[in-house]
């Protein structure tokens, strides 16, 4: 079998370049009018030819969505566990350059935080931490998982990329998806931006995907932090990505988010900067490619883009985030990764997707069918 | 018109409904409730049996019709009878919709596992209903295991397209011991009184009704198509010819 590896050194970051810049009005014309879209035409919708055509893309991804999944968006929170961390990366406030107090929370604060998340009505979780691979490693997320099991039906990760067996025991005790960015395609720039840690090694990185489709875990979720590179070739290595691990992993399901670069303790400015127009126009070139593809928004994005993109294209967000461990009760003043910019509590974010005409969904999964051996 | 007998139970509607994709809990409970069914399917895994304050579940009591749990999200026979029982004990029904699709973007049913789980569930006196693909072969080898219907789909799920497996659905029919109920991909009402038309027993329906504009309307043009269809199918439709039918010209000379 070809890895992805073999599939990204195929191609060249500049060819993907002039390609999408190259477009003409004919290609996006041609791409909105099909019905089973080519990476070929998502490069078509990503392009800047295409912004003219946002209204249209908008409407049909409006389309598409509710067919596909409906008038509802489902609702998640973060559980951040630790931001400890032995990563430099020179965008993020747990960098290990930075000179702050750091926290992991023991059981019985987990199970503080847990609670005040159950008493928000949250059902489905992600537990978040940074990379500290001799304190917050497998083990540690196995008792996080066992004490958290009972109280949630849906627990997803967004950890270090862990070795495929590591994988194993995770999705044996019951987790249901894993989140791994790539940050970026472009292997020089990636080189740059992590210059120290383990995270330094791209290619484990960018393999991470395989070893958890695997693993047998339901969901991947992708992306790429946008504002380090150029977005659109970035995302269209993220789309080619996605489609290789649909080919090899059909049972998985896919989620992609959009993680724009926010302000957060000592770090930089992105060098890239995405529009709301332009972020728009990528979420509906997602949907149009791939219909079953879910997308999340999280509160990093301010109130008036939250609630404006509802109806269009959207099937996942978080709510009442905090980015600190210990954020929600435990210890509110924690060095949080990033500063969230929807602030807004559970029940005044429920009842808004209710006033756009949706039904927020606080749980869609069952942890029966979680981590029976496969 | 006849009723639908499944197991234990008659029907007088042959119009089941899902409960799923909905932008509004109090619209879902009225287009039910205009539908006319008597059978409705919920997803075991969006009930919340802990919370006592669940919404769906508030609203779905409310309509007090029978529900019909489903277990969409089982990718596995094992998932699958597991999830049967937890339902059986939450929602107090032994009948089950059996929904083994592990493939998550089209959600095309396993045709393996769902025999599988089928085999199992009737030994543990559950009502089957499986969703499978429109393969008449399975529907048989369906029927050995003790299935109470087969639920093949007329296109993917969600998807509108209509009976894209026409020819398929008639040979089922043609051939099924246990009642037949069109699932998945009925987009308009003339889809469903097509398949009514052509003998299914029952049909289906929730994305057609859940996103259109005005569900409660659409839930009753589902309902007013699936009685046409059904009483066309009971009155016997005529043969359809292209031409004219005129005299006999090959078996004439006999009686010259």
């Amino acid at each position: 079998m070809t890895d992805f590896k073999e599939i990204l050194d195929q191609y060249s970051w500049e060819e993907i370049q002039t390609k999408i810049y190259g477009t003409s009005d004919q290609d996006v014309r041609r791409a909105l009018n099909k019905e089973h879209l080519t990476l070929s035409d998502f490069i078509a919708l990503i392009s800047p030819a295409a912004t003219p055509y946002l209204e249209q893309m908008a409407v049909k991804t409006q389309q598409v969505t509710q067919r596909r999944f409906g008038k509802t968006i489902q609702l998640y929170a973060p559980l951040y566990l630790s931001n400890e961390c032995q990563n430099i990366c020179t965008y993020c406030g747990f960098s290990m350059d930075n000179k702050i107090r750091r926290k992991t929370l023991n059981n019985t604060e987990l199970l503080l935080e847990a609670m005040a998340l159950k008493s928000m009505g949250v059902n489905h979780v992600l537990l978040v931490s940074g990379e500290a691979n001799k304190t917050v490693e497998v083990n540690y997320f196995l008792q996080a998982i066992a004490l958290l099991k009972p109280h949630f039906s849906q627990i997803s990760i967004e950890v270090q990329p862990l070795d495929q067996a590591e994988y194993q025991l995770l999705q044996a005790a019951g987790v249901y998806a894993v989140l791994v960015y790539q940050e970026t395609y472009h292997r020089e720039v990636y080189k740059k931006y992590h210059p120290k840690g383990k995270k330094s090694n791209f290619d484990y990185r960018l393999d991470t995907p395989d070893r958890i489709g695997q693993a047998g875990i339901h969901k991947i979720g992708l992306g790429v932090l946008l504002g380090l590179e150029d977005w659109r070739v970035d995302s269209f290595f993220t789309a080619a990505h996605i489609a290789y691990l649909q080919k090899n992993y059909w049972q998985t399901r896919y989620s992609i988010s959009f993680p724009r670069l926010r302000p957060a303790a000592g770090s930089v400015a992105p060098n890239f900067h995405l529009s709301d127009k332009h972020l728009l126009q990528l979420i509906c070139a997602y949907r149009l490619w791939n219909e079953n593809l879910e997308i999340s928004i999280s509160t990093r994005e301010n109130e008036s883009f939250r609630d404006h993109i509802i109806p269009i294209g959207v099937t996942t967000m978080s709510a009442a985030s905090k980015t600190n461990p210990g954020g929600y009760v435990v210890d509110p003043q924690a060095l949080e990764q990033f500063e969230v910019s929807d602030e807004r509590d559970m029940e005044t974010i429920k009842n808004q997707i209710r006033k756009m005409g949706y039904s927020p969904v606080m749980k869609d999964w069952e942890s029966t069918y979680s981590g029976l051996i496969r | 018109m006849s009723t639908l007998q499944i197991a234990n139970r008659s029907f007088e509607s042959r119009l089941f409904m899902g409960t799923g994709k909905f932008g509004n809990l109090n619209e879902m409970s009225a287009a039910v409730s205009a539908s006319g069914s008597q059978l409705i399917t919920v997803a075991l895994k969006r009930i919340d049996q802990i919370a006592a304050d669940d919404e769906l579940t508030a609203v779905l009591n409310l309509t007090k019709i029978d529900l019909l749990p489903n277990t969409s999200g089982a990718r596995t026979a094992a998932e699958a009878v597991l999830a049967a029982q937890l339902a059986r004990e939450a929602l107090e029904t032994n009948w089950v919709k059996l929904e083994i699709h592990p493939d998550p973007r089209y959600l095309l049913p396993d045709p393996i596992e769902t025999l599988r789980a089928t085999e199992a569930l009737a030994k543990l006196d559950f009502v089957v209903m499986p969703y499978i693909h429109a393969d008449p072969v399975l529907c048989k080898r369906l029927e050995n295991a003790g299935t109470a219907v087969v639920m093949p789909l007329g296109a993917p799920i969600g998807s509108n397209k209509g009976l894209r497996t026409l020819d398929f659905l008639e040979i089922i029919i043609e051939e099924s011991n246990v009642p037949v109920v069109v699932d998945a991909g009925i987009g308009a009402p003339s889809d469903a009184a097509k398949a009514m038309e052509i003998g299914a027993d029952a049909v289906l329906v929730n994305t057609a009704i859940a996103i259109s504009n005005n569900p409660l309307h659409m839930a009753e043009a589902f309902k007013q198509a699936v009685i046409a269809g059904r009483m066309a199918y009971e009155a016997g439709l005529g043969p359809i010819t292209s031409r004219a039918v005129s005299s006999s010209p090959l078996t004439s000379f006999l009686f010259d």
